[in-house]
């Protein structure tokens, strides 16, 4: 079996014009970094795909590709130093790594929207948020200012911020963490796009403001019909809202599974020290589990299976072979010569 | 934001007292008599000197001449030079020249510079970034002087281009190279500033966001960009002008520009009290409002910057 056809299985039904046909296909994905210090293959392989009103989380560490593969799909990399040298990003059928940078131009903001981690950042501070939600309808609907500016205050309101009318003048430092995230949901949510990639949305807010903003992003999720890609390290996050997972290691998705499949009985060794180590309120007082080790660095993977080197499972062949995405299941993969064992171990 | 305003008016009254008798006590001090000199190499008549001591009000403690002048100066009266001219007709003769000068530098400063920071800072690391490093270090460290003085050599004497001297002080054709040099190492300053903060900018998350949202590179750039970039250059040019408007003393001297510049210079070798405190209380008081137009504009392009 070639990948390509493994990750099928994983994905939705494959002729274009079936339902729930996939929106959004990454195949075989690679992103390399060419810096001083060597070549830096940041994603290796990657397959997934999102199909309109779906969620697909994409779990990992830091520096195991998610992020990267999602700038990859937005082409927001900084190329170079980036680099694509193989793979497609199939957009309604399109590979986007095909179209003229024009056309790129049109496909974001318009059909593929990102949400990014800190909205403070992330939002021009010298400008208003009503000019910064306004500006895409100018630039992508050709609307004049002040039919912007309404649109910008109806945006404001269905993403639930108080007095939408009397902040629309205001700037991003004027609001809370939480309200500012609602601002960037907005930005995103403004052309009604078919896919919108959410990066670590919830990280730099705080516990309550979290489950709102996760909450607000799956009502209009379900509202428009969206494809949404969520991208976090946070296990707790993704379970009440995903319909699926990919879990990502050193820049390849290790396993994908349905989203209760993989809690209930995780097919690889990684998936299942990620899950032992959130704390449980029936574990108190004792020891949390970590996964020994570090990420590796990712200019000297480890040879073989980029995990054995943290994996209590590890053999000989983890060390040689790099192990293919097997399929466990109709939907489910695992990248681990063991996964059987995994499995009901 | 009126009320800062205010405070920012009152505050300058002590500023301004501070100068200008700082100013009026090391004039005083300066080595030489200016009643004296003014006799030139003839021995001076006792009784005339002594009448003429009398109508400055030279023959007066030092505190009581700096009250008559600091009196007469609210009501608008600069006071007289040793030659008999008030100062007020010296300066109203030399400030237009210097201001034509200071515009023309601060003009070629601007739309140079910023120009040049914002090429380099988008194209950092190519060629052209290199060269106009290279080019702007170069103009650093070479002296104004020499700067200005290479200048009139070549263009002036060698190649005929431009008159040595200027001849006419207000026509801005003949400006141009004076202002040039007043203004190049500004210029340098500018182009890095600008770059720096260009390149800086350039990898924020608000310009991610802006490619993101599928904006045209021109307004990521024309809007996004420079908006946060220009913010410290702005308060850099504000100063700057104020430099330019005192600092034209050796530019204006190598091409003989009838400017402020020139006037103070002549002023301070003669001792001529009255102008040279006349002169500096008004630079200081550009730029004293020049900093204050620059704090409040600061404020009009962040608006994360509110007045205490």
């Amino acid at each position: 079996m070639t990948t390509t056809e493994k990750t099928a299985a994983v994905s939705a039904p494959r002729t274009p014009e079936a339902a729930g046909s996939p929106l959004l296909q990454v195949r075989d994905l690679h992103v390399e970094f060419h810096t001083r210090d060597g070549v830096v293959k940041a994603v290796n392989g990657v397959n997934y795909s999102v199909s309109a009103g779906e969620t697909l989380a994409v779990l990992g560490e830091s520096g195991s590709g998610k992020s990267v593969t999602a700038q990859a799909i937005m082409g927001i990399l900084d190329m170079p130093p980036a680099k694509i040298p193989q793979g497609e990003i199939l957009f309604r059928g399109e590979d986007m790594l095909k179209m003229t940078v024009e056309q790129r131009r049109r496909v974001r903001g318009a059909k593929i929207a990102m949400i990014f981690q800190d909205a403070l950042s992330s939002l021009n501070p010298v400008l208003s948020v009503g000019y910064q939600l306004g500006e895409m309808f100018r630039v992508h609907q050709g609307l004049s200012k002040k039919d912007a500016k309404a649109k910008a205050i109806e945006l404001m309101d269905k993403v639930k911020i108080p007095a939408a009318k009397n902040r629309v003048g205001d700037y991003p430092h004027q609001f809370s963490g939480g309200m500012r995230q609602r601002i960037m949901i907005a930005m995103a949510l403004a052309l009604e796009p078919d896919l919108i990639i959410a990066d670590e949305p919830t990280t730099a807010l705080d516990v309550t403001v979290q489950a709102q903003v996760m909450d607000l992003l799956a009502e209009l999720q379900r509202e428009y019909h969206m494809g949404l890609i969520l991208i976090t390290h946070d296990l707790g996050v993704v379970a009440d809202v995903a319909d699926k997972i990919a879990v990502m290691y050193a820049g390849r998705i290790v396993e994908n599974a349905p989203v209760r499949e993989l809690y209930k009985n995780p097919a690889h060794p990684y998936t299942r020290g990620l899950l032992d180590s959130i704390p449980r309120l029936d574990q108190k007082g004792q020891e949390l589990y970590a996964i020994k080790g570090l990420p590796p660095n990712l200019l000297h993977v480890p040879s073989g299976c980029a995990f054995n080197p943290r994996c209590p499972m590890a053999q000989d062949v983890c060390r040689t072979d790099v192990p293919a995405l097997a399929k466990v299941a109709d939907g489910r993969g695992s990248a681990c010569h063991f996964w059987k064992e995994t499995l009901h171990g | 934001m009126g009320r800062y305003v205010a405070r920012r008016l009152l505050q300058m009254i002590p500023v301004f007292i501070g100068t200008t008798l700082l100013i009026f006590l090391m004039v005083y001090s300066l080595p030489g008599d200016p009643i004296a000199a003014l006799f030139g190499d003839k021995a001076a008549d006792p009784a005339t000197v002594a009448r003429l001591r009398h109508e400055y009000g030279l023959d007066q403690p030092l505190l009581v001449q700096y009250w008559n002048y600091l009196t007469g100066l609210l009501q608008g009266d600069f006071g007289q030079s040793f030659t008999g001219r008030p100062v007020a007709d010296l300066m109203a003769d030399a400030f237009p020249v210097t201001i034509r000068l200071a515009l023309f530098a601060f003009g070629i400063e601007v739309v140079l510079g910023i120009a040049l920071g914002m090429l380099t800072g988008l194209k950092r690391g190519k060629f052209i970034d290199q060269l106009v490093l290279v080019l702007t270090l170069v103009v650093i460290s070479i002296p104004v002087f020499v700067l200005g003085f290479l200048a009139q050599f070549f263009l002036g004497f060698k190649w005929g281009v431009i008159t040595p001297t200027v001849q006419d002080s207000m026509n801005l054709g003949q400006l141009a190279v004076p202002a040039v040099v007043l203004g190049a190492l500004s210029l340098a300053y500018v182009t890095r500033l600008t770059r720096t903060t260009v390149a800086e900018n350039l990898r924020a998350d608000y310009m991610r966001t802006a490619l993101a949202k599928g904006l045209p590179t021109r307004r990521r750039i024309g809007v996004h960009l420079m908006r946060n970039s220009l913010i410290p250059v702005i308060t850099f040019l504000g100063t700057d002008l104020g430099m330019l408007m005192g600092g034209a003393i050796v530019t204006e001297g190598i091409f003989n520009v009838q400017g402020v510049g020139n006037t103070l210079y002549r002023a301070i070798q003669t001792s001529e009290g009255p102008t040279v405190v006349g002169i500096v209380t008004v630079l200081v008081l550009v730029y004293l409002v020049a900093s204050l137009v620059v704090d409040l504009l600061y404020a009009v392009l962040d608006p994360r910057i509110r007045y205490a």
